[in-house]
């Protein structure tokens, strides 16, 4: 099954989830020891390079996630509290929004004097120009606090799904690893 | 006792003259008429030039007494700028300028010699990275006159070589950086 389902997420929802966590923690773990690197590590301008290229992938991932979760059924929330799921959905909707801040932070960090990006040294995304002075510094901040709110509601959301499947034993964490056949009632 | 009246209205004059010629001027930041440069190494292999975009100072220069000068100039550290909005972004960062946490820059003038022909010796104190240390710049006058906007102006040159250890960069490293004054008054 390639789309989603009232019951079910299909094959294609399910890998771009798991596809963005490794990202989402790769990114973060570098990113925070990229910024430390001594000018004379070998990984000094190497590191920032694939993070910026990692991260552009997640940005082309996430926006066609977003046109695939508006043609595709979401899958019910299996929850009977109503408050649960409202908040399960309001921490949806801030992922998102979050992961789209941090990229396109991180992206107008490094086009903010006109120099491009470039993806995995194969082809250069354009800069778009400066839009606000001292552009970099303002998205430096924007980049750092949404990566670190980010992170929290990760946590968060890992908490949620662990609870879903051992308190209230429901296949919510089940269903994002494996897609579900549909139920018959018999 | 001629003679003497003769001589004390030279020295009065003389006096005056220095009066009527000891003048100030504010660093033409207006006009973009001054430019405070640096200049380190990079990786022993080549130069690395930047500026700082916004200062503000003002001097008082007498070419008759040239010792009796004074400048002070203000530097705002975050206005670093490489030509690279990444590096600049590193550079007033805790790392190097540290501008959140020290974001004034200044240097004041404490003792001017003259060395003759238009070069100067001017001591003064340096505060950068919130350290304040004595430096020595070696400075020349390029020249001085009436402009064609009716004002009158003066300019100089003047150049150092600061190590960042001294001044407690976090990245000191960097080591040795050269900086240029390139200063233009307008009489006030």
């Amino acid at each position: 099954m390639i789309k989603n389902s009232d019951t079910s997420f299909g094959i294609v929802n399910i890998a771009i989830h798991w596809i963005t966590a490794l990202l989402v923690f790769g990114l973060f773990g570098v990113g925070l020891w990229m910024v430390d690197l001594s000018y004379y590590s070998e990984w000094y301008r190497t590191a920032p390079d694939l993070h910026k290229s990692f991260g552009l992938t997640l940005l082309a991932l996430t926006l066609f996630r977003i046109i695939w979760k508006l043609i595709n059924p979401s899958p019910k929330a299996l929850s009977s509290n109503k408050l649960e799921t409202m908040a399960g959905k309001l921490a949806h909707f801030a992922i998102y929004a979050l992961l789209l801040t941090i990229m396109v932070s991180g992206y107008l960090i490094s086009t903010a004097d006109g120099r491009g990006i470039e993806w995995f040294w194969l082809f250069e995304v354009a800069s778009l120009g400066e839009f606000v002075p001292n552009q970099e510094d303002i998205a430096g901040d924007i980049h750092e606090w949404a990566a670190y709110i980010l992170i929290g509601l990760v946590v968060v959301h890992i908490i949620a799904a662990l609870k879903h499947h051992f308190v209230d034993k429901d296949k919510t964490l089940v269903r994002m690893v494996k897609v579900q056949k549909e139920e018959h009632q018999d | 006792m001629k003679k003497l009246m003769i001589t004390l209205a030279a020295i009065v004059a003389l006096g005056a003259s220095h009066i009527a010629q000891a003048a100030d001027y504010k660093v033409d930041i207006k006009g973009a008429h001054a430019f405070i440069n640096f200049k380190a190494n990079h990786l022993g292999y080549s130069w690395l030039t930047g500026r700082f975009n916004k200062f503000d100072g003002n001097f008082s220069y007498d070419a008759k007494n040239p010792e009796a000068s004074k400048i002070v100039i203000d530097i705002d550290p975050a206005s670093v700028d490489s030509n690279h909005a990444e590096r600049d972004k590193h550079l007033r960062s805790a790392d190097f300028l540290a501008v959140d946490k020290f974001p004034k820059s200044k240097f004041v003038s404490t003792k001017i010699t003259d060395l003759g022909d238009n070069k100067l010796k001017v001591e003064g104190d340096f505060t950068l990275h919130g350290v304040t240390k004595p430096i020595v710049i070696d400075a020349v006058k390029i020249g001085e006159g009436k402009d064609p906007w009716n004002g009158y102006r003066a300019g100089f040159a003047g150049t150092t070589t600061i190590n960042v250890a001294d001044y407690d960069f976090k990245s000191a490293w960097v080591g040795e950086v050269q900086l240029e004054l390139l200063i233009e008054g307008i009489k006030q």
